[in-house]
């Protein structure tokens, strides 16, 4: 017999950004253990249409951990109580029979709420626009292999551009900031002899962007690590500070 | 054939600098090809409006493709040349395809990879610093470039960048979470079109003195495909019904290798990318009762002995072994379950297993190559595949048909373009792997970017509208009208169980296997679900502020008559090719029997009203470069 869950959800509605908002409690039954984390979000949803209320609101897209859409604060945790996954992976397996399942939006003054689960990470858009960069225009450029790149470098640059910029780092972080993200693009860049040219004031605009845009200071607390789906490394953080560094002696 | 591309870019017409400024072109999608288009555009001098559905342009569903892109680069020195990656894409889409187009995807693959690699894009290395191939379905040479099992993810990622570097420089204005509702004619050209901002529910109208539909494609008609989860063909039917001929909607392509259904509260299929078959063998138990077994969850794949698996493809394909294309794999598959030999709780799945690879390269190197599969795959199904077989079915993944684009990429449709997935350009009646992501970004960085200059060099003297006149004001109240009408229906179903019903009957009957009857049924079922769905769906709340059972709906009335039209058109296809494969039409080995006396054109629909019959048009296919064979993958 497939092993199935009753469960009560306490979940966040809120109508927009200005709005207050409150926990709402629903029950849900028969969830089967092999069903996903947001396919329970779907059962629900169709039991409130059902009933001719309002479905809860939350991200998503790809639903396979790699378009970083999907949210969700789930009794405490960004992405869940799973290691490695976004909330589209978290499988219902993870829960127990009669478990309550708490279910809130990201948190943090970068990120304001547009709707229910759904907030609004524009932000992370416009860090990548100071700089996430190389500059060159279509066309024009050398032979793919004109420039050969130390395989451990191509991988640890690979390993930073994993970085699916979902926010679960911002979440994370008591102080909201967006450190981790920004130091995994700079630390891709950095690391490719292309991104290398520029690295040192991409550092410096983006972080100055981050600022601007409301994310807190990086104290070091490592939570942003722990909680982020595709294991992105604090060294890039390091990394970053270290060009940071630098564009500031040249300043 | 050769020369073709280099005299066309000889010969166009170009728009100087200062003229660039005086032009709109509006790009709809920032997917490989939406985003690679805009950025490109932008770059040139030209002003540009990006739309989105997602929250941001990096989530596009490109950011899902895994397993690699195709370039004629020839680096492992195997005998690859821009010839042969173009027969090879002939010879894959089942001769289905345009050849002059094909020829030129080929030419510029290359420029392709320069260009990411440029960005920055991590692709894969070998010891020596240069960057690492492997192989993928319907080939015999090594020419896929690839990031981890991440490719769709990075080509995005440097696409994005470079996009929103031209967001900062302001050449590029970007609206996230804009969908497009309807496109807007002024004397018969493509002007401009309507959106709807998703977060305000509130409607916009905007100029373009051309218009980019880089929308992607419409898998999720099957309502469970490995597309994401807004995936749509909204913005191609509308172009439809405003004078675009929608072509070969019946080419839709089944994926051999992905995680087989599991339940009905289902909300989509994960891929498991083709690039494991390089790996991977695939089989299912060659006796009856062994099969039996494992279904009842008595016997383990690791307890069948090696000589009571059937490898089934090795079996049939000796030549191509587990690397036949995706169409040849997927019926095999399906052959095998049918005849009673699947595995798996409900039969419907076969193994892909990587003992031998793993005892042959050691679990280190399948982890450097397939670690984020496997552990996807671990996720989901709560089985470790370094110790036991995957187990894999074909599921919905790629539609081949799409908008009829000529040369240009353009539409039937003066000023409107059409890139990408979304077109229907390329690929034939099947895509070979790793040539989507090819088509999208060569469309974007290498195409679009000579060809539309050609058509805005008309244009200089057109002065911007503002939005005011009344085709745009007409536009966008036939927008309102259209959602005001589903919020009035007030039924009793939600939108996922009607799409549901759809997609099975796509499934059943439009699926891998099809036949006259079936097709004739299927319409029937269709138009019935059509008038369900205009009579009793239920969508809670308004039109003013964000409503996601809206948006769903005013998507599935689009896939309800893109199903028809897809049945339609493979009703009329009385052969088989590629990914359309006519139960009437096959060999006595069961292998597609193309007609290419009576079926070698492209079928090009042309809308002529809500509920007439769509008038069918033929584009003759003449190959002069390559001779029309049987394919032979043995
Ligand atoms: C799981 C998976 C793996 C794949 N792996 C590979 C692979 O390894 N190699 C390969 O070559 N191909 C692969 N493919 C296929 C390939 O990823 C796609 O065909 C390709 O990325 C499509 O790109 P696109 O730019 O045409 O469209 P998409 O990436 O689908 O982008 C569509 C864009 O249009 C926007 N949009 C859609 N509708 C509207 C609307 N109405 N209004 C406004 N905006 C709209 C969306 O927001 C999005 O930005 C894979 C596909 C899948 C599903
Ligand atoms: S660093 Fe990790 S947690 Fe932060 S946005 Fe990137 S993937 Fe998400
Ligand atoms: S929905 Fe794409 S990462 Fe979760």
């Amino acid at each position: 017999m497939e092993k199935t869950l009753n469960l009560t959800l306490k979940v966040w509605k809120q109508n927009g950004p200005r709005e207050k908002g409150r926990f709402e409690t629903y029950k849900v039954s028969n969830i089967s253990v092999d069903s996903s984390f947001l396919e329970m979000m779907d059962i629900l949803n169709e039991q409130l249409i059902n009933e001719g209320k309002e479905p809860v609101a939350f991200d998503h897209d790809c639903r396979e951990g790699i378009c970083g859409m999907c949210s969700l604060y789930i009794n405490g945790r960004p992405h869940g109580p799973d290691d490695d996954v976004t909330t589209c992976q978290l499988h219902m397996r993870k829960f127990k029979d009669g478990e309550t399942i708490i279910i809130e939006p990201w948190r943090s003054a970068g990120f304001p709420v547009i709707k229910d689960l759904i907030v609004d990470r524009t932000a992370f858009d416009k860090i990548i626009a100071a700089g996430g960069y190389v500059s060159v225009n279509t066309g024009g450029v050398p032979d793919a292999n004109a420039l050969p790149i130390p395989k451990p470098d191509a991988d640890e640059a690979m390993d930073a551009a994993s970085c699916i910029g979902c926010g679960a780092c911002v979440a994370a972080c008591k102080n909201g900031s967006a450190m981790l993200f920004v130091s995994a693009k700079v630390s891709q860049l950095a690391l490719l002899p292309q991104g290398r040219v520029e690295a040192a004031r991409r550092a410096k605009n983006m972080v100055a962007r981050m600022d601007e845009l409301g994310f807190g200071n990086c104290t070091n607390t490592g939570a942003c690590e722990v909680e982020c789906p595709k294991g992105i490394s604090l060294s890039n953080i390091s990394r970053l500070n270290r060009e940071f560094l630098t564009a500031k002696i040249k300043d | 054939m050769a020369q073709k591309w280099t005299n066309y870019k000889a010969h166009q017409k170009l728009v100087n600098p200062s003229n660039k400024r005086k032009l709109d072109i509006i790009v709809v999608g920032t997917g490989l090809a939406g985003a690679s288009a805009a950025a490109s555009f932008g770059e040139m001098g030209f002003n540009v409006k990006v739309f989105t559905i997602q929250d941001s342009p990096r989530r596009a569903h490109s950011i899902a493709a895994q397993g690699g892109i195709n370039a004629a680069k020839n680096y492992p020195n195997d005998g690859d040349s821009v010839y042969r990656l173009f027969y090879d894409t002939v010879k894959g889409g089942d001769y289905r395809a345009r050849e002059a187009n094909v020829y030129r995807l080929a030419e510029v693959s290359n420029s392709i990879i320069d260009q990411c690699v440029a960005q920055g894009v991590p692709f894969a290395r070998e010891y020596g610093g240069l960057l690492d191939n492997r192989s993928f379905g319907g080939a015999q040479v090594s020419r896929t470039f690839y990031a981890k099992g991440q490719t769709g993810q990075q080509l995005l990622l440097g696409a994005y960048q470079a996009l929103m570097r031209q967001v900062e420089l302001k050449t590029v204005k970007l609206y996230t979470r804009n969908e497009l509702v309807n496109i807007v004619m002024v004397d018969g050209k493509a002007r401009g079109i309507i959106s709807r901002d998703l977060v305000t529910g509130k409607t916009q109208r905007h100029f373009g003195h051309a218009v980019v539909l880089a929308t992607g494609g419409y898998g999720n008609t099957f309502f469970l495909s490995t597309n994401a989860m807004g995936s749509n063909g909204s913005a191609a039917l509308q172009a439809y019904k405003k004078g675009a001929m929608f072509a070969n909607p019946c080419f839709a392509q089944i994926h051999p290798t992905c995680i087989p259904v599991h339940g009905e509260f289902q909300s989509k299929l994960t891929l498991m990318s083709e690039s494991l078959r390089n790996d991977g063998r695939i089989w299912v138990p060659k006796k009856k009762e062994d099969a039996e077994a494992i279904r009842a969850g008595k016997l383990k794949p690791t307890q069948i002995a090696e000589e009571d698996r059937d490898y089934y493809l090795e079996r049939r394909y000796p030549a191509f072994g587990n690397l036949v294309p995706r169409d040849v794999a997927s019926r095999a598959a399906k052959e095998r379950c049918d005849a009673g030999y699947g595995v798996g709780n409900t039969g419907l799945a076969v193994y892909l297993d990587f003992k031998e690879s793993i005892e042959r390269l050691g679990e280190d190197t399948i982890r450097a190559r397939y670690g984020n599969l496997f552990q996807m795959y671990e996720k989901i199904v709560d089985d470790n595949p370094y110790d036991t077989p995957m187990m894999i079915y074909p599921a919905i993944h790629y539609t081949m048909g799409g908008i009829w684009v000529d040369y240009e990429l353009q539409t039937s449709v003066p000023g409107l373009f059409c890139a990408g997935e979304a077109n229907f350009s390329d690929h034939g009646a099947n895509r070979l792997g790793a040539s989507a992501l090819m088509q999208g970004l060569a469309d974007g960085y290498f195409v679009l970017p000579y060809t539309i200059q050609n058509y805005l060099a008309d244009d200089i003297r057109t002065p911007r509208m503002s939005g005011d006149e009344k085709e745009f004001v007409e536009a966008e109240k036939e927008s309102q009208d259209r959602l005001n009408k589903l919020l009035s229906i007030k039924g009793q179903r939600s939108v996922d169980s009607i799409h549901k019903e759809l997609g099975l009957i796509m499934w059943d009957f439009v699926g891998m296997a099809r036949n006259k009857e079936g097709l004739q049924n299927a319409i029937e079922k269709i138009r019935a679900v059509k008038k369900e769905f205009w009579s009793n769906v239920r969508i809670p709340g308004s039109n003013d502020g964000m409503n996601i059972e809206l948006e769903k709906a005013n998507r599935l009335a689009d896939f309800i008559e893109i199903g028809e039209l897809m049945a339609l058109d493979a009703l009329n296809r009385e052969e088989s090719c590629g990914g359309h494969f006519r139960e009437e039409h096959q060999t006595e080995e069961g292998e597609a029997l193309r007609h290419d006396d009576q079926y070698a054109y492209v079928s090009c629909w042309e809308y002529k009203g809500d509920n007439q019959e769509p008038e069918l048009h033929k584009e003759e296919l003449k190959y002069e470069e390559i001779q029309l064979v049987q394919r032979n993958y043995k």
